[in-house]
């Protein structure tokens, strides 16, 4: 990994000079990559984005992913854009930063991923009518109308920030927007379990 | 010699519209002087040092019309302190005074107080409208005496400003009696709206034909605002914050179905890409679309809505485009004139941004293009002369490669004979923006090549003075010349003083001038102004203890007619 990153950084666009290898400003506060933070205080983290706001998509799995690079030389006042516009682009990328917003979206046996911006739906009913609409030319059944209603075919499962895999519907619904960093749907007899009221 | 009566002459006159038109008609005698003088309008101040504000009133006395630029152009990239100066208040303080009778003010670039804005609302009996782009100090607060006290005002038109937020109130200022806006923009204001207040201003006033809401403002009001408004030529569509299922999405789609005349499109602040159906109706008509504030649409979602929008002349979008998109955008949009291309991740190494092959895919789609706004991560020399060679329209080409001083990837080479090929075929070219490596050669061509070029913006480019020489020399209509980290110094600053005479300004940082550089060229050159702008520590030291060899960081030189300035702050050393 080591290798790979160093090699990496001979490939990596900077904002420096050119021959300059070290920031000559302090570095920025913003770090580059996909990997969106994972916020360590969740509730606080979205009691401020109630204004949502679409995060710019960052080629999640490429080439930064795996570990956080060095922030960026900033140049100031590079590159011309004017401060307003630049000042509308942070706040949207800090914005989206405090909670999950664009979750991948998978179903068993369906050959493609969908993305969702969660932020996007008052709450559990919505989101269950989207996906449905989403996933109804994959679909033979119907989705679960409420949490644990067994003898549907699906169930709507997501994975948590700790990677476990959940039923959708438990917890409030706006714990769920920020913990939840992918949603699946699961089929058949994988369901069932899950599916059934305890 | 014919004697032309007086009446004559300002009928004559009065056919002129262009600023300079009238200023050359002016300078032919003083009979002439007086009837132009008598009879203009529309007053342009370029830089608002350039002259006192008294001057201007007192030799325009019937002025209906006054536009005045403040700020240098750098300073919209944080490079002119906050406090440098650019003051609204002299020139509405003068203008109360001397032009009572104006009718329109338009601010760029320039400090605004509420106090101003309130001085305003209540000096002029008659005034129209207001336009104020990219200036700061003024709050809510001043909107509301803007409000309250014009009486007839048609326009109230907010770009890009910094608006403190002191409540939602300002907009229910408005009277019952007000019913004469045309055009309201308040798209750039961070607060919340009374939005009972805004639906019933849009109700009353039957010409509205410009409106942009800010991102406060929800779907739901859109939709009841289009209700009332669908005679709207131009929209700012506020959040746009929707999910398809719902009732809301619906009602947004019959009220852009109900939008016949609409033809110019912005905001989707919030917009996803799945409510962006509601306006294909729209689109057909669409000559002006700017999403390069919603970085949600991308991908197929908006190439599919840029394939319907053929009558499209401008459009203003992120690079998360794609090259792709672009390709999309160039076997549509025939009419296409100008295009910006704003980046999407600025601190990122934008993995999804658009590179040379956007470019030319364009060129060859839109031969119209003449307007051109275009930041990418890598161009090649190869893709400027295609360009050059597809579109010799150009009259703004401004390309901003991300990375100072990168060359063309492919050869490695600097990008003079790219920019050369643009400046040789675009005869019409008055700005142009430079960015990757650059040697003296690509100056070299823009002096041979570039006739009416107005405006130059340079950044980490050059090898010596000559590179600046060149252009100097070179283009006879320079009016505005700004430079950053190149290394000009003092030969090249020296070489022709009188130019600067003939421009309205130049802008040089964290180049190699020095102070006795600037020292000696104000000596020669009573008539222009040369600001030292010196942010460092060593400003507390006084300007006499510096040597002559200190380097100077920031130095702006415009010609004026008022000696100095008087509001200049500490850090600015007038010499």
């Amino acid at each position: 990994m080591e290798a790979a990153g160093e090699s990496l950084r001979d490939t990596e666009l900077r904002l420096g000079l050119p021959g300059t290898d070290a920031p000559e400003k302090p570095a920025s506060t913003v770090t580059r990559g996909g990997k969106r933070a994972l916020p360590e205080d969740d509730e606080e983290g979205y009691a401020k984005s109630n204004k949502s706001s679409s995060e710019e998509e960052q080629g999640e799995g490429d080439l930064c992913c795996q570990e956080p690079p060095a922030a960026k030389a900033q140049v100031v006042g590079w590159p011309p854009i004017r401060s307003y516009r630049k000042n509308s682009l942070h706040a949207r990328k800090v914005e989206g930063e405090a909670a999950g917003l664009y979750v991948k979206v998978s179903m068993d046996g369906a050959p493609y991923l969908r993305k969702i911006d969660l932020k996007v739906y008052k709450g559990y009913k919505e989101l269950r009518e989207a996906l449905d609409d989403m996933f109804k030319c994959f679909s033979l059944g119907e989705f679960p109308r409420k949490e644990g209603c067994s003898g549907s075919e699906y169930a709507i499962t997501y994975e948590d920030k700790d990677g476990d895999l959940m039923l959708v519907g438990d917890v409030p619904w706006e714990m769920f927007i920020s913990s939840c960093r992918r949603l699946r749907i699961m089929k058949g007899s994988e369901a069932r379990g899950l599916g059934s009221r305890h | 010699m014919t004697y032309f009566p007086e009446e004559v002459v300002e009928h004559i006159v009065d056919f002129l519209g262009s600023h300079r038109d009238r200023n050359a008609v002016s300078t032919v005698c003083k009979a002439w002087y007086q009837v132009e003088r008598l009879s203009r309008r529309n007053v342009f101040v370029g830089n608002c040092y350039a002259i006192r504000p008294e001057r201007v009133m007192a030799r325009f006395p019937w002025m209906k019309s006054l536009g005045v630029k403040g700020k240098p152009h750098f300073a919209d990239f944080n490079l002119v302190p906050y406090d440098w100066g650019g003051f609204a208040q002299p020139w509405i303080e003068a203008a109360a005074r001397g032009c009572p009778g104006l009718e329109e003010l338009r601010l760029k670039r320039m400090v605004v107080t509420d106090d101003d804005l309130e001085l305003l609302a209540r000096s002029f009996p008659s005034f129209k409208s207001l336009v104020l782009v990219s200036c700061e100090g003024f709050s809510t607060d001043g909107l509301a005496a803007i409000a309250t006290y014009c009486r007839g005002l048609r326009e109230l038109d907010l770009q890009e400003n910094e608006v403190e937020d002191h409540g939602r109130q300002w907009l229910s200022c408005f009277p019952d009696s007000c019913t004469s806006l045309v055009s309201l923009n308040f798209a750039c204001l961070k607060g919340e709206i009374n939005t009972n207040a805004l639906e019933r201003l849009v109700a009353r006033c039957p010409d509205l034909r410009s409106l942009k809401l800010n991102r406060a403002i929800s779907v739901e009001s859109l939709n009841r605002i289009l209700a009332r408004a669908p005679h709207l030529v131009d929209l700012g569509t506020g959040s746009m914050m929707v999910n398809h299922h719902t009732e809301a999405y619906h009602r947004l789609i019959n009220a852009f179905l109900g939008c016949k005349s609409l033809r110019s499109l912005s905001g989707f602040w919030d917009a996803s890409s799945c409510c962006l159906q509601a306006v294909y109706p729209v689109c057909v008509n669409l000559t002006a679309l700017n999403l390069s504030y919603a970085p949600a649409i991308q991908g197929d979602d908006l190439i599919k809505l840029i394939c319907l929008c053929f009558k499209l002349q401008k459009l203003w979008v992120l690079d998360c485009i794609g090259d792709k998109g672009l390709a999309a955008v160039a076997s549509t949009c025939k009419d296409l004139q100008e295009l910006r291309v704003f980046p999407s991740d600025i601190y990122g190494a934008g993995t999804t941004a658009v590179t040379e092959e956007g470019l030319v895919a364009i060129s060859s789609g839109c031969s119209k293009l003449n307007s051109l706004l275009y930041f990418c991560y890598q161009m090649t020399n190869t893709a400027l002369v295609t360009v050059a060679k597809n579109c010799p329209h150009f009259t703004r080409f401004r390309l901003c490669i991300l990375d100072p001083g990168k060359p063309d990837p492919v050869t490695d080479q600097p990008l003079d004979e790219g920019f050369g090929a643009i400046v040789r075929s675009c005869k019409n070219l008055r700005r142009l923006s430079l960015s990757g490596l650059l040697t003296d050669k690509v100056f070299l061509y823009i002096g041979m090549h570039a006739e009416h070029l107005e405006m130059l913006s340079i950044a980490f480019a050059g090898d010596s003075d000559k590179g600046m020489v060149y252009v100097l020399n070179g283009c006879k209509n320079l009016r505005k010349l700004e430079i950053r980290d190149c290394p000009f110094g003092d030969d090249a600053l020296l070489k022709d003083v009188t130019k600067y005479e003939t421009m309205r300004s130049l802008w040089m940082s964290s180049c190699d001038v020095t102070l006795g550089g600037c020292r000696a060229l104000a000596a020669k050159m009573p008539s222009l102004n040369v600001e030292i702008i010196n942010e460092s520590d060593e400003a507390d030291e006084f300007q006499e203890n510096l040597s002559d060899l200190h380097k100077v960081e920031k130095l702006y030189v415009y010609r004026t007619v008022a000696r100095g300035r008087t509001d200049a702050p500490d850090f600015v050393w007038i010499l």
